[in-house]
């Protein structure tokens, strides 16, 4: 299958720019979605025109301010209120913005920093381990007795 | 000025099996604003990758919806296969595409019963599930489940499908493609149901594509726009025709939910006609490390598997982009302007899935 797809990293104050460049392109938004990373989040924001597959990524620190996209593109409110509420991300001037009440979930933010539990990458392999010290000691000799 | 009235509407409804919420703000019958709310019953799936390991999150995507349980686990195989750049056999990309096409033609034949419900025609309901059952039986032949199939698994599929059982399939097929001519004569020639269609819930081609409309909700509008023409699964070899209509409104969005329940129909006996021998997965000997955004198309239209992983056998995030949660922008702006009789209609002929949006 493998689909070609484009991951551009960008610096946030760049974001509402570039996304309005792809907005004149024609690109339709796709979906923004969020990660969450050792310490911070990662907010991808998905585009396609024709079947061309376009992300443009932003990493943020927990608490740092994410400008709104949805005064270019009018549904991203929908993602943005989604990533505050379940990710606690503050993201300024979404076009509707729900204040928290989209996702009522029993357990504020359960995508933030705080309650993920991100898995250890694989330790490296390394050579097989020397033995263990006792069975490395060397054999006593038994004495043997000589017959003349 | 009229005064302003918030009418609850939602999670239960008497026409809606699914409990998604609006606060729906209205002057006399006018409705003004609809502010949806989400997380009802949502479940938190995404974050079981903390638990699950890779191989057994297959059965949690299979989980995510009832009606759609094979796309998803479709949508999350293909991700991880992508990343760890398994080659899947031909025979199992065949054999995922017949269940995904089933999976269509169900949820398709089930819509058109729960829409027929909601405009009083309870005999065209139960004509509608019979019919699925149909399909319904097919299922539990071939996988041995009825909603929940389990039978997609990273590498390939986990069952086969023989000659004699493809060709009882085709023939059960070809009754129930007779069986649904008739049935949807009545769901497109009916006076009453025109009378509640035609001309309401109207999106044009532009707000559809500026919203981020998907699937049938989009073709309605006159979108061009199938995911199935990526060429992902079997699709590459198979005649793929996205249904267009171009009325924009509920009427539009049922005639292509009609079409492409013929249409795969059609695509199933084709991937019947092609499906070559050969083995049905592979053994995997590594764990992903990497990212992907896998898209496919469900019933409802385009959904997103966003998988990305380090190497352990734990995903790093596991991401579901559901095709209603893309179509709630267009849901709001079609309901403002709208008749509070004419609600359950239009959100009905937008199909809403909620067990995907609230995985």
């Amino acid at each position: 299958m493998s689909e070609p797809q484009e991951i551009v990293p960008i610096g946030k104050n760049e974001l509402v720019g570039m996304v309005a460049h792809l907005f004149a392109e024609g690109y339709r938004l796709v979906q923004i979605g969020c990660s969450t990373l050792e310490n911070g989040y990662e907010l991808n924001y998905s585009f396609d025109k024709g079947y061309r597959f376009k992300n443009l990524r932003i990493s943020v620190a927990p608490g740092e301010d994410v400008p709104s996209i949805s005064a270019v593109y009018t549904n991203a409110f929908l993602y943005e209120n989604e990533i505050h509420d379940l990710f606690g991300c503050s993201i300024n001037d979404i076009a509707i913005d729900y204040h928290g009440t989209l996702y009522r979930t029993s357990i504020k933010t359960p995508f933030s920093v705080e309650h993920v539990n991100l898995p250890d990458p694989p330790k490296p392999k390394t050579a097989a381990p020397p033995p263990p010290k006792d069975k490395a000691k060397p054999q006593e000799e038994i004495p043997v007795e000589r017959k003349e | 000025m009229a005064h302003k009235n918030i009418i609850p509407f939602g999670p239960q409804h008497p026409v809606l099996p699914e409990p998604i919420h609006f606060d729906l703000v209205t002057e006399d019958e006018k409705i003004v604003d609809a502010i949806p709310s989400i997380s009802y019953v949502h479940r938190g799936l995404e974050r079981l990758v903390e638990k699950r390991d890779f191989i057994d999150m297959v059965h949690v995507a299979d989980r995510i919806c009832g009606l759609c349980s094979f796309m998803h686990s479709l949508g999350y195989c293909q991700a991880v296969e992508e990343i760890m750049k398994i080659e899947v056999p031909e025979r199992a990309l065949y054999l995922r595409t017949l269940w995904a096409e089933l999976s269509r033609v169900h949820s398709h034949i089930f819509w058109l019963g729960v829409a027929a419900d909601a405009f009083g025609y309870e005999s065209l309901f139960m004509q509608s599930l019979r019919l699925r059952e149909g399909v319904l039986d097919i299922f539990e032949e071939t996988t041995g489940g009825r909603v929940i199939l389990g039978v997609c698994k990273v590498g390939g599929v986990r069952k086969d499908i023989t000659a004699e059982t493809l060709q009882g399939i085709l023939d059960r097929l070809t009754t129930l493609k007779k069986d649904l001519d008739e049935l949807c004569t009545v769901f497109m020639n009916d006076y009453s149901i025109k009378h509640r269609l035609v001309g309401v819930g109207y999106i044009s081609k532009e707000d559809a594509y500026t919203l981020g409309c998907v699937g049938p909700m989009a073709r309605a509008s006159g979108l061009d726009m199938d995911m199935r023409s990526l060429g992902y699964a079997a699709y590459k070899h198979l005649d793929v025709e996205p249904m267009v209509e171009s009325g924009g409104d509920c009427y539009a969005r049922c005639l292509v939910r009609i079409r492409e329940t013929f249409h795969s129909i059609d695509l199933i006996r084709q991937a019947a006609g092609k499906i070559p021998e050969g083995p049905i997965d592979l053994k995997l000997k590594d764990t992903p490390n990497g990212e992907y955004f896998s898209r496919i198309e469900q019933p409802r239209g385009e959904v997103i598997h966003y998988v990305k992983g380090n190497g352990s056998k734990f995903l790093q995030r596991f991401r579901v982009r559901v095709p209603t949660f893309s179509n709630i922008p267009a849901m709001i702006k079609v309901l403002k302007g709208s008749e509070v009789a004419d609600v359950p209609n239009i959100i009905l002929t937008l199909d809403p899935c909620i067990s995907c949006t609230e995985r």
